[in-house]
């Protein structure tokens, strides 16, 4: 049974709520309204809010100045690329592991996980030097494969969490049936499994693509995504609010359509099941 | 029951992510270690492959290790105090029936989904830049001085930059656990008269504090190697040096390879630490 609670209650509480998410918010909604004023406007004194004229210039401006385009590709290849090459190599180790479970898989899910905990920077120059000898620095292929890395103990985890809800009866019905390793992986337990991977995805390219250790330090131009372009509007050249602004929007707009999709699980991914 | 072929073939399935893991693990930690003890300097040509635990000393004994320990401990103790706090409190707030509940949830996690990179120039030039960002503009509508915050309190400002960027996760986390709380148990000691306050402290509490140790743990281990937001910000000057940080500059910008590696063996240990108990959580709910 609900608490009986009164309309008065409720709104007051509705207020703080509404309050503390507008507080939490504000960063990103000045950012937006910023990115659709001139430059002076954006520094304007005292601070413009919403009436001024609404021009998309800095859009423009930004993506005809800047290789702005190309850092987006790079982002797009990099963080989807990562992800796809995870799922490929984790899908089978996390059906395995849930489905055909051995005497040491909790220790083997255990060291995955403990791989995602190594400090980036304790490995930071031989990654570099390694690079360079490959003659793979600041290439996408390089970050394809180091955010897969990083990234893959997470997968696994996630997939893992996901398959083990697949109940094990089906599998043994469809053994029952005959079914082999191929057809029951392809046609029991893919459907099933489905949800999962695309909700384990869906995180994965949100992580891949706000990374932001190795994209800024193993790239300089080529192969630079988002992360790495925006961080060269460090340096600002005279009236840059607005500007930076819209750079910073187009970089995050799709990633918090996706984020706002995928809260749940987030929880999961980014907690390993120890809170449920 | 699996049968002994897909026994075997379960082991294959699982080989190229370990694999994978194990190369990317051993090949460039052992790298580092190895380098750890040379005096490895390329820039000037120097290569001395065993100088025993030279570096190690060195890297103990000088001042900037002990205040990037210093400034490490700051910053995450503060992101996490404001996290933990904060991050209960919403979750607690977030849990009440209020209109929009689904949409006041959406504006409190979004930050989490900004590229680091993205929140700290934004934080740094619309709301800390001394001349024309929006806390200035507020300080001095109250008739205050404007006060320049990268420069006269940095460690705060980007104690301010991350800890928005983590409370999402902390509330979201929080969130979850509080949800699954025994609503029966919480009306009957309201029904008892338990005043609001002991309510928090003895039944919300105790069945928070297992989210909040994973909340911790998690983010410490982030925390320990924040980067982009100290790189774009003040790029480790005014005492924002942390332990990630110092390492980062010995090895890439000064060049000295064996020192830094010395630096990023201590930075391993130091989050191994952290993971052995967060791992002992995980292991334990894998049995359940």
């Amino acid at each position: 049974m609900a608490r009986a609670i009164t309309t008065k209650q409720k709104m007051m509480w509705t207020v703080l709520a509404w309050a503390f998410g507008l507080l939490m918010f504000f960063p990103i909604l000045w950012t937006f309204l910023t990115s659709f004023k001139t430059e002076s406007t954006a520094i304007a004194d005292p601070p413009v809010w919403f009436f001024f004229d609404w021009t998309l210039e800095n859009y423009t401006a930004v993506q005809e100045r800047s290789n702005y385009p190309k850092a987006l590709m790079n982002s797009i290849i990099i963080s989807v690329g990562s992800t796809i090459l995870g799922i490929l190599i984790a899908v089978p180790a996390a059906w395995s592991m849930a489905f055909v479970p051995g005497k040491r898989t909790k220790d083997v899910l255990l060291w995955m996980l403990s791989t995602k905990m190594l400090p980036a920077v304790g490995v930071l120059y031989p990654l570099v030097l390694l690079a360079k000898w490959l003659g793979v620095m600041d290439s996408r292929i390089l970050l394809v494969v180091v955010l897969m890395l990083i990234n893959l103990p997470i997968i696994v985890w996630m997939l893992y969490t996901y398959f083990k809800e697949i109940p094990g009866e089906i599998l043994e019905a469809s053994r029952m049936d005959g079914a082999d390793l191929r057809s029951e992986i392809l046609y029991v337990l893919t459907p099933m499994a489905l949800p999962g991977i695309a909700s384990t995805v869906l995180l994965n390219i949100i992580l891949a693509w706000n990374e932001a250790f190795w994209t800024i330090l193993l790239t300089t131009v080529n192969a630079a995504p988002l992360t790495a372009f925006i961080a060269s509007f460090s340096a600002p050249e005279g009236l840059f609010y607005a500007k930076l602004s819209a750079a910073s929007m187009m970089a995050i707009a799709p990633i918090l359509i996706m984020g706002w999709f995928s809260q749940k699980q987030l929880v999961r991914g980014l907690t390993f099941g120890a809170v449920k | 029951m699996a049968t002994a072929h897909s026994k075997s073939a379960a082991r294959w399935m699982i080989a190229p992510a370990v694999f994978v893991l194990l190369v990317w693990m051993l090949v460039p930690l052992c790298m580092t270690l190895y380098f750890s003890f040379a005096d490895y300097r390329p820039l000037r040509g120097t290569f001395e492959p065993w100088i025993g635990f030279d570096n190690y000393v060195r890297f103990f004994s000088s001042s900037a290790f002990l205040s990037a320990v210093g400034t490490t401990l700051w910053m995450v103790t503060g992101i996490l105090s404001i996290t933990i706090i904060g991050g209960v409190l919403m979750a607690l707030l977030l849990d009440r029936p209020i209109f929009g509940q689904g949409i006041v949830r959406i504006l409190v996690i979004a930050p989490f989904f900004v590229m680091p990179t993205v929140s700290a120039l934004v934080w740094k030039n619309m709301f800390f830049n001394v001349d024309n960002g929006l806390f200035s503009y507020l300080f001095k509508g109250l008739g205050m001085q404007p006060y320049d915050f990268l420069s006269q309190a940095p460690l705060f400002s980007i104690v301010v930059i991350v800890a928005w960027q983590w409370l999402p996760f902390a509330t979201l986390i929080l969130l979850t656990a509080v949800q699954s709380l025994d609503s029966e148990q919480l009306e009957a000691s309201e029904m008892d008269g338990a005043p609001a306050l002991s309510r928090f402290r003895f039944i919300i509490l105790p069945h928070l504090s297992r989210a909040i140790t994973v909340v911790i743990l998690i983010q410490t281990i982030f925390l320990l190697s924040i980067f982009a937001e100290i790189f774009v910000t003040t790029n480790g000057a005014f005492g924002t040096r942390t332990l990630t940080y110092l390492v980062y500059q010995r090895v890439l910008e000064s060049q000295n390879v064996g020192l830094g590696s010395a630096g990023g063996i201590v930075a391993v240990i130091l989050a191994n630490i952290i993971a052995i108990f967060l791992m002992r959580i995980v292991g334990k709910n894998l049995d359940s």
